[in-house]
C-alpha cells in the first residue's frame, strides 16, 4: 500500500518561516486555531470519472471532509463552517482573497485541486497563512483512486507538521479487539481500521479468544495472543497476506507480546509453574532469550525507542509496580512509587515518557511519568480503563474503557478513547462494535 | 459507591446484632434491623474478608466434590476452605485414576489484562501444587489461565468479583 503513493514536492516551502502562524501543542490547547478547509476543486470530467469508480459524487469535497474531521479531532484546530466561505474553491486555490478569509476569522486556509490523470488520482493542495497573506506550503500527490482517504490523511499530516513543528499521526491505523456478546461469554475478534474509524476490517472470525494485538513499528505485521485450541500463545500475523504462525515453542502460556523498535524481536511473558518471566525471540534466527528471572510475576514489557531499555510490570515488591531494566535484563530498577498499583507501562516513541495504568482506591487512571519515575501526571480517571498505546508522534494516547454494570450485571460496554498527552481533548473513538486493546501503527507513509 | 456505603452500615449492624443476640435481648429489634438490611446482608454472608464462601456458582465433579476454590484480591494463597475442597478433589482423582483435569485460573475485572493472565496462571498452579502434594501426578493436570476473560458473574461489585477470583477444576477426558 505504501508504495502506491508517489509524493512530489512541487513548490519549495518558504525557508523564512518567521512570523508565520504556529500552533503550540505543548500545552493544553484551549483556543484551537481557526482554519478554513476549502473543498478541493475538481473539473467536471474528473468528477464524473471518479464518481463512477469511487461512488462519491464529489471526491474533492470528500477529501476535504477527511481533512476537516482529522483537524477537529486533534483538538488543535477549529475547522470553520463551509457555508461562510466567500471564495469559490478553484479561484481560492490559485490566489486566495485573504480579506475574505480574514473576515470569517480564518487564520489558516487549505485549498486544493483534484484531477484524473491517466486514471490516477492527482491531488495538489496549498496551505496559506491568512494573516500574513502568504503561502506556507504546496504539495501534490498521485495515487490510485481508492487511496483517496489516505490522501486526506497525508495532507492533514503535512498541515499538522507545518503548523505544529511535529510529525502528524493521521495516516495511521489502529488494530484492536472487537467485542460482542454477554460479559461472561464475550466473543472477541481482531479488527483493524484507519485512525479515523474508516475502512474497518475484521481479521479473525471470533472462534477463539484473541487479546492484545500490537503493531510492528516497521512493517504490516502484528503480534497478539490467541487461545487457538485452548492453548494461549503469542502469534505473529501478516495483515497483508493473512498468514499467521505461533511465536516460539514454549511449553505453556505466552502472552503480553510487543515488538522491539527495529521490528526484529518479539518480547513477551512466558508463564510456567505459577511464575511469569520475560523472554525475547529473534524473528530471524528464532533464538529465545530469558530476560528476567524472578519468582514474581513479570509481564507487560515494552522497549525504549532506542532498544536499549525495557520497562515492565512486576509484583516483586508485593504489588504491581513499574520497573525499568537494560535490554539484557540487568540493572532492574523500580520507578513507580506513588500510591496504588501500576500496570501496562508503554515507552513513548519520543523516549522521554512512560504511559501507564494506575489503580488507586477503586479508580483506574491513565497517566504518564518520566522514565526515571519522576513527574507522574494522571490524565484521566474512570471506573475501569487501561492499556494506553501511543500515537507515533507521542502526542496522543489511545486506550480502552469499560463501564460498570448495574445490580443485575447489565450495561457492560467496552470502548476506545483517546486523550492528549496534556490531559485535554478526551474523545470517544468510534468503532462498529465494542472494542478494547487498541494499538496504534506507525505512520504508513513518511 | 452507594452499594459500598450500605455494606459498611450493614457490617456495623451485624456486629451490633451479634452482641444483642449474645445477650439474648431485643430479638425483635434485631429482626427489624435484619429485614431493613435484608438485601445487603446477602452479600456479606457469602464472603469472608473478600474471599467468596458461598455456593451459588459452585458445581460438583462428583457428589460432595466441589469443582472450584476462591481467592482474595491479588492473592493466590489457598484458604483453609480451598484446601479442604482440593483434598476432596484429590481423593476423587485417586479413586478415578483415568481422569485428567484442567485447572482454569481466573481473576476479577479489577486489574490490567496482562497481569491478570499471569495471576490466573499463578492461582491455578497453587491448586495444582496442592493436588500434587496429595499424590496426584502432574501429568494428569494441565493449567489454563483465562485472566479476567471469563467471569461467572457479570456484576461490578465486590461479591461478583469474589466469585470470579477462582480456580476451577474441569474434567479433561
Amino acid at each position: 500500500m505504501r508504495n502506491l503513493i508517489i509524493l512530489f514536492l512541487i513548490f519549495i516551502v518558504p525557508t523564512n518561516a518567521l512570523g508565520l502562524i504556529e500552533v503550540d501543542i505543548t500545552r493544553g490547547n484551549l483556543n484551537p486555531l481557526p482554519i478554513a478547509v476549502s473543498p478541493l476543486s475538481i473539473d467536471d470530467e474528473s468528477k464524473k470519472s471518479f464518481e463512477k469508480t469511487l461512488k462519491k459524487k464529489d471526491i474533492g469535497s470528500e477529501i476535504s471532509k477527511v481533512i476537516e474531521k482529522n483537524l477537529k479531532t486533534s483538538g488543535l484546530f477549529n475547522p470553520l463552517d463551509k457555508n461562510a466561505f466567500l471564495q469559490a474553491p478553484d479561484i481560492a486555490h490559485l490566489k486566495p482573497r485573504f480579506e475574505d478569509w480574514n473576515l470569517i476569522k480564518a487564520q489558516a486556509l487549505i485549498t486544493g485541486k483534484v484531477k484524473n490523470v491517466d486514471d490516477k488520482l492527482r491531488v495538489e493542495f496549498r496551505l496559506w497563512d491568512v494573516l500574513a497573506g502568504k503561502e506556507m506550503m504546496a504539495l501534490a500527490f498521485t495515487t490510485v483512486p481508492n487511496n483517496w482517504r489516505r490522501v486526506g490523511h497525508i495532507i492533514t499530516d503535512k498541515v499538522y507538521e507545518r503548523l505544529t513543528g511535529e510529525k502528524g499521526y493521521f495516516d495511521t491505523r489502529i488494530i484492536y479487539v472487537a467485542e460482542e456478546g454477554p460479559k461472561t461469554k464475550r466473543i472477541k475478534k481482531l479488527a483493524i481500521m484507519d485512525q479515523d474509524g474508516a475502512n474497518n476490517k475484521f481479521l479473525t472470525l471470533g472462534n477463539e479468544l484473541v487479546l492484545t494485538p500490537r503493531f510492528n513499528p516497521t512493517s504490516q505485521m502484528v503480534t497478539y495472543l490467541s487461545y487457538f485450541r485452548n492453548l494461549p500463545r503469542v502469534y505473529l500475523l501478516d495483515i497483508e497476506t493473512g498468514i499467521q504462525e505461533v511465536v516460539g515453542d514454549f511449553p505453556g502460556m505466552t502472552f503480553a507480546p510487543r515488538f522491539s523498535p527495529d521490528g526484529k524481536k518479539i518480547i513477551m511473558s512466558f508463564a510456567k509453574d505459577g511464575n511469569s518471566d520475560i523472554y525475547t525471540m529473534d524473528l530471524e534466527n528464532r533464538i529465545v532469550e530469558k530476560i528476567t528471572n524472578h519468582p514474581s510475576i513479570d509481564t507487560s514489557p515494552s522497549y525504549s525507542p532506542d532498544g536499549k531499555f525495557i520497562c515492565f510490570n512486576s509484583d516483586r515488591s508485593g504489588y504491581q509496580q513499574i520497573y525499568v531494566m537494560k535490554s539484557d535484563g540487568s540493572n532492574v530498577k523500580r520507578i513507580s512509587f506513588g500510591n496504588g498499583l501500576y500496570g501496562t507501562p508503554v515507552w513513548s516513541p519520543r523516549g522521554d515518557l512512560i504511559a501507564f495504568t494506575k489503580l488507586h482506591k477503586g479508580k483506574f487512571y491513565i497517566g504518564v511519568m518520566r522514565t526515571d519515575g519522576s513527574g507522574e501526571r494522571l490524565l484521566t480517571e474512570n471506573f475501569y480503563q487501561e492499556a494506553p498505546s501511543w500515537s507515533p508522534n507521542g502526542r496522543v494516547l489511545i486506550f480502552y474503557r469499560e463501564t460498570k454494570t448495574n445490580d443485575k450485571g447489565e450495561g457492560f460496554s467496552a470502548k476506545l478513547w483517546s486523550i492528549d498527552l496534556t490531559g485535554y481533548n478526551e474523545r470517544l473513538v468510534d468503532t462498529l462494535t465494542d472494542a478494547s486493546d487498541p494499538s496504534w501503527s506507525s505512520l504508513l507513509s513518511n | 459507591m452507594k452499594k459500598l456505603v450500605i455494606r459498611n452500615i450493614d457490617q456495623g449492624a451485624l456486629m451490633k446484632l451479634n452482641k444483642i443476640l449474645k445477650n439474648t435481648f431485643l430479638v425483635l429489634f434485631a429482626c427489624l434491623v435484619l429485614s431493613a438490611c435484608a438485601t445487603s446482608k446477602k452479600s456479606t454472608g457469602q464472603m469472608q474478608g473478600d474471599v467468596y464462601t458461598g455456593t451459588d456458582t459452585v458445581e460438583y465433579l462428583a457428589s460432595g466434590v466441589p469443582d472450584r476454590v476462591f481467592f482474595a484480591t491479588n492473592e493466590s494463597i489457598l484458604t483453609t476452605a480451598s484446601r479442604e475442597t482440593l483434598r476432596k478433589q484429590a481423593a476423587w482423582l485417586r479413586k478415578n485414576s483415568d481422569i485428567t483435569i484442567v485447572l482454569e485460573g481466573h481473576a476479577d475485572e479489577r486489574g490490567t489484562r496482562e497481569y491478570n493472565l499471569a495471576l490466573g496462571e499463578r492461582r491455578a498452579n497453587a491448586a495444582k501444587d496442592y493436588l500434587m502434594t496429595y499424590g496426584i501426578s502432574s501429568n494428569r493436570i494441565s493449567v489454563l489461565s483465562y485472566g479476567k476473560e471469563r467471569p461467572v458473574d457479570s456484576g461490578s461489585n465486590p461479591l461478583a468479583w469474589s466469585k470470579n477470583r477462582r480456580s476451577v477444576t474441569v474434567k479433561a477426558n
